[in-house]
């Protein structure tokens, strides 16, 4: 018996059932369909996540305190905090290039919150950040339309703001309408010196509902002089980082004279450690996806042999008649396997073809992202669950003799 | 006894189950039978025809005894073997006709065919040509649901002599045919006979039975009666 004989009798075994060998098929697709599916959701979810922060950027140190010292908002700082507070001074210290030579640039930031207003409008906007030009280029937060202020506002302390896109056409209905305008924040006047490019959501906070205006500003006219939020640091290149992380350390400690007992008073976070954590995340999120696809490829795989053991069953007289005509063990044995492997791997092609249309869409707020190798595994995997499942049914058959399959009724 | 009989069984038991509940459904049979002859083998049911046409035919292996088919010694040949040997030498025609449900008649002819490797445009034409012989040319195409009780055991036959077989095997051909298609079936096995085939037919029918030219009846297991009857 050729194999092309093996092949058609066992289509024609399959087509003798329509409806059963079609939900079998159905049940192996969603398998593998599932898949390729979750695989291709966790992978773009770590894409995505991953874009986002190297939007951020990847040579980021936020240098921040844990002793209570964290802003104005927090009035009551100890004496232990206000030691450990950060200051302009501290500022001024790194960006010493002999003391961090691998610092690029450092700003101060301090953030606030309020009531803008133009004429009748009136936003509120999240966070109003004050800073020194620095932030911007360090932050990859560029200016969409007209300008920065410039280290000369910061020195004169001028009433100069730059818009996030949000709070700009909130006020003025289009950012460039917004550039020359007057803002009330408080009950000062700022001249809006331009809009920031939108930029997309890292978290839940809106990112572009934000407006940043001179630091010195912000102190005479909104959050007094109390400690800095944070400092944001620059390494002067990618691989970098952690060596500026550690001369930042080196001063900070030196500077506020922390004893070398107590754990450090700042917190630095590091945007690539931030970036290797979330990847990581991401690949125990897909596997944990890859698993219960897994699962359900394997109780696929089940169904091919309860289909293909009822099969042998009801047609154990038919293999009596083909023992009786001269079939051998391994002829009939060839036939189930092929039958059982066919309809896993119909079941699998099915479900590449249907994993391939649904990762065009986007899912649960989800770029998919098709991992090319997770098609051929899950493809592979369909069909060595239909040898592996198939074999037990099909050994069953082989094996039956043939007075008593004819027996059979 | 001369070793040239096509089929020859020497002292062949049979028993199904062991210790008290053992059934002996063959005590000690040897017969011969040789090339060309029309044999029919005759008995109540329970009588042991059916196991005898099992072991005969190489369905079923005996407990204890020999049997030699065409000269070689059956007991010997593997489990492929004997396929084998089922699927060349004897042609197999049931009473309820075995033909593979929600097949063509053609390919039901086939597959014997199929299972001596002969080739595709090959088997085609001698199972075309068996299909002629019994008549049931234009029924090709057909199901063996679409196909009447005769004709289905008329598709049977042309499949047991489509690879050519020296003995035609066949367990109450007739058990489920009305009087005309019997008169047909038996008169299809006249002429294969008269043709040189060996056939031997298992029944309990006398008319079936008169057909034939020497007549075994088998009772408790024994055979107690062998004559020439023609």
């Amino acid at each position: 018996m050729t194999p092309r004989d093996l092949f058609g009798a066992a289509l024609r075994g399959l087509s003798a059932n329509k409806l059963r060998s079609l939900l079998t098929v159905l049940g192996v697709s969603i398998g593998v369909g599932a898949v390729i599916v979750l695989v291709a959701v966790g992978n773009g979810s770590g894409k995505a996540v991953q874009t986002r922060l190297e939007a951020m950027g990847t040579n980021l140190l936020t240098v921040s305190t844990t002793g209570g010292g964290g802003g104005f908002a927090r009035g009551q700082a100890g004496p232990s905090s206000q030691q450990y507070a950060l200051t302009l001074d501290d500022v001024s210290a790194l960006s010493d290039r002999r003391l961090a030579p691998d610092v690029a640039s450092v700003a101060p930031v301090m953030t606030s919150s309020g009531t803008a207003t133009n004429g009748d409008t009136s936003y509120t906007i999240n966070q109003v950040i004050g800073t020194t030009p620095a932030y911007l280029p360090a932050t990859n937060t560029p200016v969409g339309t007209g300008q920065s202020f410039t280290q000369e506002d910061v020195d004169g302390a001028e009433r100069v703001i730059v818009l996030g896109q949000t709070t700009a056409t909130e006020l003025f209905g289009r950012a460039q309408a917004a550039i020359g305008q007057t803002v009330k924040l408080g009950a000062v006047d700022f001249v809006v010196r331009g809009v920031l490019a939108s930029k997309d959501s890292t978290g839940f906070n809106d990112p572009n509902a934000t407006a940043i205006v001179p630091i010195s500003t912000l102190r005479a006219t909104q959050a007094g002089y109390g400690a800095l939020s944070q400092i944001v640091v620059q390494a002067s290149d990618k691989d970098r980082v952690d060596l500026a992380q550690a001369e930042v350390t080196q001063l900070l400690t030196a500077r506020h004279q922390v004893p070398a007992t107590t754990t450090s008073p700042f917190r630095i976070t590091n945007s690539a450690q931030i970036l290797q954590t979330s990847q990581d995340t991401a690949a125990t999120f897909t596997a944990l996806l890859a698993t219960v696809a897994a699962i359900s490829l394997v109780v696929g795989g089940i169904g091919v042999t309860n289909i293909m053991l009822v099969t042998v069953t009801e047609r154990t007289r038919e293999i009596g008649i083909r023992k009786a005509l001269g079939a051998r063990r391994r002829t009939i044995l060839g036939q189930f396997l092929i039958e059982a492997t066919l309809l896993s791997l119909i079941g699998g092609a099915v479900g590449v073809g249907a994993a391939l249309i649904v990762t065009q869409f986007q899912l649960a707020g989800v770029t998919p992202v098709l991992v090319p190798s997770s098609i051929a595994l899950a493809l592979g995997v369909s069909a060595a669950v239909g040898l592996f499942f198939g074999s037990m049914p099909a050994h069953r058959a082989a094996g039956l003799r043939p007075i008593d399959a004819l027996r059979h009724e | 006894m001369s070793n040239d009989a096509l089929i020859d069984i020497r002292g062949v038991t049979k028993t199904y189950g062991a210790g008290e509940t053992a059934v002996h459904a063959l005590r000690g049979v040897s017969l011969q039978v040789e090339a060309g002859e029309y044999v029919a083998v005759m008995g109540s049911s329970g009588s042991g025809k059916s196991t005898l046409m099992n072991i005969l035919g190489c369905l079923d292996v005996p407990t204890r005894g020999e049997y030699f088919l065409d000269g070689s010694d059956v007991a010997r040949l593997s489990e492929d073997q004997q396929a084998l040997v089922r699927g060349r030498k004897i042609g197999f025609i049931f009473q309820s006709f075995n033909l593979i449900p929600r097949t063509s008649a053609l390919a039901n002819v086939e597959l014997p065919l199929t299972y001596a490797h002969l080739r595709r445009t090959e088997r085609r034409a001698r199972a075309n040509r068996a299909l002629e012989l019994v008549g049931l040319a234009d029924r090709a195409g057909h199901r063996p649901n679409q196909l009447s009780g005769g004709q289905q055991q008329r598709v049977a036959i042309a499949r047991a002599l489509a690879t050519g077989p020296r003995i035609l095997l066949a367990d109450e051909p007739t058990g489920n045919l009305d009087a005309h298609s019997t008169d047909e079936v038996l008169g299809m096995f006249d002429e294969l006979n008269a043709e040189g085939r060996t056939v031997v037919v298992i029944t309990h029918e006398n008319d079936v039975a008169a057909r034939a030219r020497r007549l075994i009846q088998v009772s408790d297991g024994q055979i107690v009666r062998d004559e020439v009857t023609r």
